[in-house]
């Protein structure tokens, strides 16, 4: 049993909790960072993706799980930032800047859409961002110019400091450079939490009229959130891009941005450790799925059919199950456990009961 | 004389998302949330009158599967309601909206195990048969569909502004709290608006498949009704309809007067426009607050 006790406000906001906590998460870090000596190539590249999709995640999370915005268009910022990058590329940009500079361009689209949809709440801004999401796939197809459209683009490696990193040549630079990008990401993101902004984040959340009664200029902390959030995700997009090698309109559809809603809402909303636990399980649920099909397959001496729409039928069910059970989701019940740790024989089994709340008209106010 | 061809056909075709946006509004106004696998289950029912109906499943005269299977739609209406959704009661809406997209995937997963992924028509007593006045054909199919949409958008409208249960339901929607304190069964209201959208779906399905092909992606549809139901206003019955036959509209006009590629986008084009200008929708009804 470890309790910290907190004495001042700085000890309130520090990142990490105690000393303790500091060392297990960098040797966690120091763990993931050796993968390419430890894994074979084929799960570092399951790898890569699942911290691609965390990035994605975080960039998510930001706008709904802590401002409270639902998007079910994010894909839509994920193909902004994956063509941005390619097209500075090609323009003849170094990577190292070109790769900054695509997720600046793709906040800045963010503040361009939230503009209208600073005025939307709720369900109308879930349905804005989707018919976005539609919509970006038929922009990707109108402007062939640039994103190739149909045919859509390939991207080989790019050069870093005089390396070639690629995803097929040399999977371990890329993973690094993968991981560096979501360490950056996430250590931003902590910080961002520590901050006035962040906390109005969590305020504008909870209760918009109570942030606003604090003094908290709601429109301009839902702006910053969509730019942030969709220049992470355009960062997240423009890695998905070299991950891929080749993409096009599809690869960026509607069903991307509600998967990526569906994974923080698995992972858990709200919560840093959500975005990375979602992504494990998106990554790896179709490998698990195989697999379990062929030992199911050998064990009932069937042979293995493929089922059209299993994967998603499955991942429906789970997250069904999260949302009645664990809203929180995996960071919730991974919290619970810890918690009934720490506490060992004064655990009570109604602490995280939520509390009955009713539902009042949103249409009226 | 070709325009007014497009325009009946789009009038048609309109008719179907204004049922789908029907089955959101309807859900919507009662409880306040929205139901993301309207679509989905527009598709199921379609396929449950298939199953009945085709030859190569049950067989049975399509009068009479019609209303069996109207009433699977709606008992499964309430179960969804009774099993899972009741127990997200005073939930965010947020939580309403990823629950039902969710069950949107488990649904079209479950039509694709059952009636499998080709596209299946349903064997009708309407379909060949068309009508014909002036240079204009129609199918059959199409005048059942006008007319069954207009019935059931008065019908409802009527349930909603006059009778008492009706009432109830709008009052519940508003605030939980305050109409159980005026004795609503807020709970078996909620069930009842669940089983009458499954209903709802259940004819949207039925007609649907008389038109055309069905297949488990068909609910995929049900995106276009959103925009329909949001143009309308998503708290207006009589608005769904007109966002329906709005969108049902444009899509033809687009594909023939706009250039290829241009055309898929206007119903989404017009879908932003709406939410941008009149956030409410064009037929809202935002200041009435009569329960």
């Amino acid at each position: 049993m470890r309790i910290v006790f907190k004495t001042n406000y700085m000890q309130d906001i520090r990142p990490w909790k105690d000393r303790y906590q500091l060392c297990l998460y960098l040797i966690l870090l120091a763990v993931v960072a050796a993968a390419p000596w430890w894994l074979d190539a084929f799960y570092l590249g399951e790898l890569t993706n699942v911290l691609i999709w965390a990035i994605a995640g975080l960039g998510l999370m930001i706008l709904t799980g802590h401002t409270g915005q639902v998007s079910l268009g994010h894909a839509a910022f994920l193909g902004f930032g994956c063509y941005a990058n390619v097209a500075l590329i090609e323009a003849g940009v170094p990577f190292l800047i070109a790769f900054p500079l695509a997720g600046f361009l793709t906040g800045i689209a963010g503040v361009t859409v939230a503009i209208p949809a600073l005025r939307l709440h709720g369900i109308y801004l879930a349905i804005f961002t989707m018919a976005l999401s539609i919509l970006m796939d038929d922009i990707i197809v109108l402007s062939e110019p640039i994103t190739g459209g149909v045919a859509g683009k390939y991207i080989g490696g790019v050069e870093i400091f005089g390396h070639l990193v690629d995803r097929w040549g040399t999977p371990d630079l890329f993973f690094w450079l993968v991981l560096t990008v979501a360490v950056l990401v996430t250590l931003g993101y902590i910080n961002l939490l520590r901050a006035p902004l962040g906390r109005s984040f969590i305020a504008v959340r909870d209760s918009e009229v109570s942030a606003q009664a604090m003094g908290i200029d709601i429109a301009r902390t839902k702006m910053i959130s969509f730019a942030l959030s969709c220049a992470i995700t355009g960062w997240a997009g423009a890695l998905m891009g070299l991950f891929a090698g080749a993409f096009n309109n599809e690869t960026f559809s509607v069903l991307i941005s509600i998967q990526l809603l569906m994974m923080i809402v698995i992972g858990g909303l709200g919560s840093i450790h959500g975005a990375f636990l979602g992504a494990i399980v998106i990554g790896f649920l179709p490998q698990f799925l195989s697999i379990s099909k062929e030992y199911a397959g050998a064990l009932f001496g069937g042979n293995t059919v493929a089922i059209p729409g299993l994967e998603f039928g499955i991942f429906g069910m789970i997250l069904i199950a999260f949302i009645l059970f664990e809203p929180m989701g995996l960071y919730g019940r991974w919290f619970k456990i810890r918690t009934w740790f720490e506490l060992f024989p004064f655990y009570r089994k109604d602490m995280f009961k939520r509390q009955k709340s009713y539902l009042k008209t949103e249409r009226l106010r | 004389m070709d325009n007014a061809q497009l325009l009946i056909s789009g009038l048609a075709n309109g008719c179907v998302y204004g049922l789908i946006a029907l089955g959101f509004v309807l859900i919507y106004k009662a409880t306040e949330a929205v139901n993301f696998a309207q679509g989905d289950f527009m598709m199921l029912g379609a396929f449950v009158t298939i199953g009945l109906t085709n030859t190569e499943y049950m067989g049975l005269p399509f009068w009479m599967a019609l209303p069996i299977s109207l009433g699977i739609m709606g008992a499964l209406g309430y179960l969804l309601d009774r099993l899972i959704i009741r127990r997200l009661f005073g939930e965010s809406q947020t939580a309403v909206v990823i629950l039902t997209i969710a069950l949107g995937f488990v649904i079209r997963f479950v039509a694709g195990l059952i009636w499998g992924h080709e596209p299946q028509t349903l064997q009708n007593p309407l379909a060949g048969k068309e009508v014909r006045f002036g240079g204009l054909v129609l199918g059959m199919e199409d005048v059942a569909v006008i007319i069954v949409t207009i019935l059931l958008t008065v019908a409802l409208y009527v349930f909603f502004s006059r009778t008492k249960l009706g009432l109830a339901m709008q009052g519940a929607s508003q605030n939980q709290l305050a109409a159980y304190y005026m004795g609503i069964p807020v709970k078996r209201v909620q069930g009842f608006i669940w089983a009458l959208a499954g209903v709802v779906a259940g004819i949207a399905g039925i007609l649907f498949a008389a038109k055309g092909a069905v297949d488990p992606t068909t609910g995929l549809l049900g995106i276009k009704a959103f925009a329909a139901a949001v143009i309308g206003g998503f708290g207006s019955l009589p608005g769904a309809l007109a966002g329906g036959l709005i969108v049902g509209v444009i899509e033809p006009f687009a594909s023939r007067y706009i250039a290829a590629g241009y055309s898929q986008v206007a119903p989404y084009a017009l879908l932003l426009a709406v939410l941008i200008f009149r956030p409410n929708g064009l037929f809202s009804q935002v200041r009435v607050k009569k329960v």
